[in-house]
């Protein structure tokens, strides 16, 4: 079949504009969530009640990863490093690694996987069965109702979660390159807390994981708020979530890693 | 699962995750070293600062007392100009020695200050008057065989 050039300009033409409407619509929404925001502290049960499902359930996914994790690096880490005799700044590989970056994006990946999927599964299928509509009918607003309660879940979370992967991942190391291999204990700790910075390498993980949870939960809700209302729909929506979110969260990183750390050597 | 499950599961969440950020900061970082005492500025100008880097420590007996705040050159007299932030706990005479030193033999570079005896002590904005420059080893290297080639091969030291 040939292809007639006149059609493939106007379906160009079509994926950007349509592209653009789903952006606009997301900057929309995203302002409509933030101005419910604070009315949702009011009730704080619900974001309670999402934190125990996005946080809580989470926690034995992050906590086992970052073990893994953080024996892997060690393994490695020490592999290399003993070609320079230097084994004792394993800690400081680890740990530099880990809270710089490894923590938030880690996490944040899982969390899209773990919980944000759910999320947008819930109240895709809200959406499918009317549920959403039916709050409006009450005057109950579904945005104050059930989209700020989970998007603030995402928020405190993903900090919290990047922050015990962290934790969790410097300790496997420990367990690697301290118990097993037998590098100094000392040596292990001190080297680690000299070149670990508490402003620039704690702080700056933090404020990354922060803004990886408003990313993630602004998408979950996104998608889900705004699924085509079939099975199908929702099955789509899920997908679209994780694909989402992980390219948001590792391009974000990028930009991220690159304001914050550029001006430092 | 009723309210006060979620409330209690939610709080030994909350408690992990501050748990957790609390072990980074105290026992992977360092919050001890995280200075935000008061400080003063002083400046101490160098031939040569070889690899010093910005934020690199300044230590006096082997003690951090500091950080190096910028590091830029001098256009005029080609010096580099090295603004170090001391701690305000400790003070230093108008006589101190700053010296380039390096941690092992590859370790990072940092600056070493030594107090001298006048008791007139350096404050906000002062200048280090006397300065070693850092040991390059290049320029090492080629002094050492320059003196060798010095010698004659009979010749005792």
């Amino acid at each position: 079949m040939k292809a007639d050039p006149i059609e493939l300009l106007t379906s160009l033409g079509h994926a950007v504009t349509s592209r653009l409407d789903r952006l606009g619509l997301a900057a929309r929404f995203s302002v409509a969530v933030f101005r419910v925001l604070g009315a949702v502290f009011l009730r704080f049960g619900l974001i309670i009640r999402e934190l125990y499902f996005s946080g809580v359930r989470s926690l034995s996914i992050v906590i086992v990863s970052g073990l893994f994790v953080g024996m892997v690096l060690a393994v490695q880490g020490y592999e290399v490093l003993q070609r320079y005799g230097s084994t004792e700044a394993l800690g400081v590989i680890v740990a530099l690694s880990l809270v710089r970056e490894l923590g938030p994006v880690v996490t944040a990946l899982l969390f899209a996987g773990r919980a944000s999927s759910a999320v947008t599964a819930e109240i895709g299928l809200m959406r499918a069965t009317d549920q959403l509509a039916a709050m409006d009918m009450m005057a109950v607003d579904p945005l104050a109702r059930v989209i700020a309660p989970r998007f603030l879940a995402a928020i405190f979370s993903v900090p919290l979660l990047a922050a015990l992967f962290s934790a969790a991942g410097v300790c496997g190391a420990w367990i690697i390159g301290v118990k097993l291999i037998g590098i100094d204990d000392g040596a292990f700790w001190s080297q680690m807390q000299a070149s670990v910075d508490v402003r620039i390498d704690i702080i700056n993980g933090v404020l990354k994981s922060i803004v990886f949870g408003i990313a993630v939960g602004l998408i979950s809700v996104f998608e889900g708020y705004f699924a085509v209302p079939t099975a199908e729909g929702v099955s789509t929506a899920t997908t679209r979530t994780v694909v989402t979110s992980s390219l948001a969260v590792l391009l974000l990183d990028l930009v991220l890693t690159v304001m914050m750390f550029r001006g430092l050597n | 699962m009723n309210r006060s499950k979620f409330d209690l599961a939610v709080g030994a969440f909350v408690a992990l995750g501050i748990f957790a950020l609390l072990f980074l900061a105290l026992k992977v970082g360092n919050l001890a070293g995280f200075d935000t005492g008061t400080a003063y500025v002083i400046e101490a100008r160098f031939d040569n600062i070889g690899g010093l880097k910005v934020r690199a420590p300044v230590k006096s007996a082997g003690v951090v007392v500091g950080r190096v705040e910028s590091i830029s050159l001098d256009g005029e007299t080609y010096e580099a100009v090295a603004r170090l932030r001391i701690s305000s706990a400790f003070r230093f005479s108008k006589d101190t020695i700053a010296t380039i030193l390096t941690s092992g033999l590859l370790g990072e570079q940092y600056i070493g200050l030594e107090s001298g005896g006048i008791p007139e002590y350096l404050a906000q904005g002062d200048r280090v008057m006397k300065t070693q420059s850092a040991m390059v080893l290049e320029k090492l290297i080629s002094q050492f065989l320059f003196n060798k080639a010095a010698e004659t091969p009979g010749q005792t030291k």
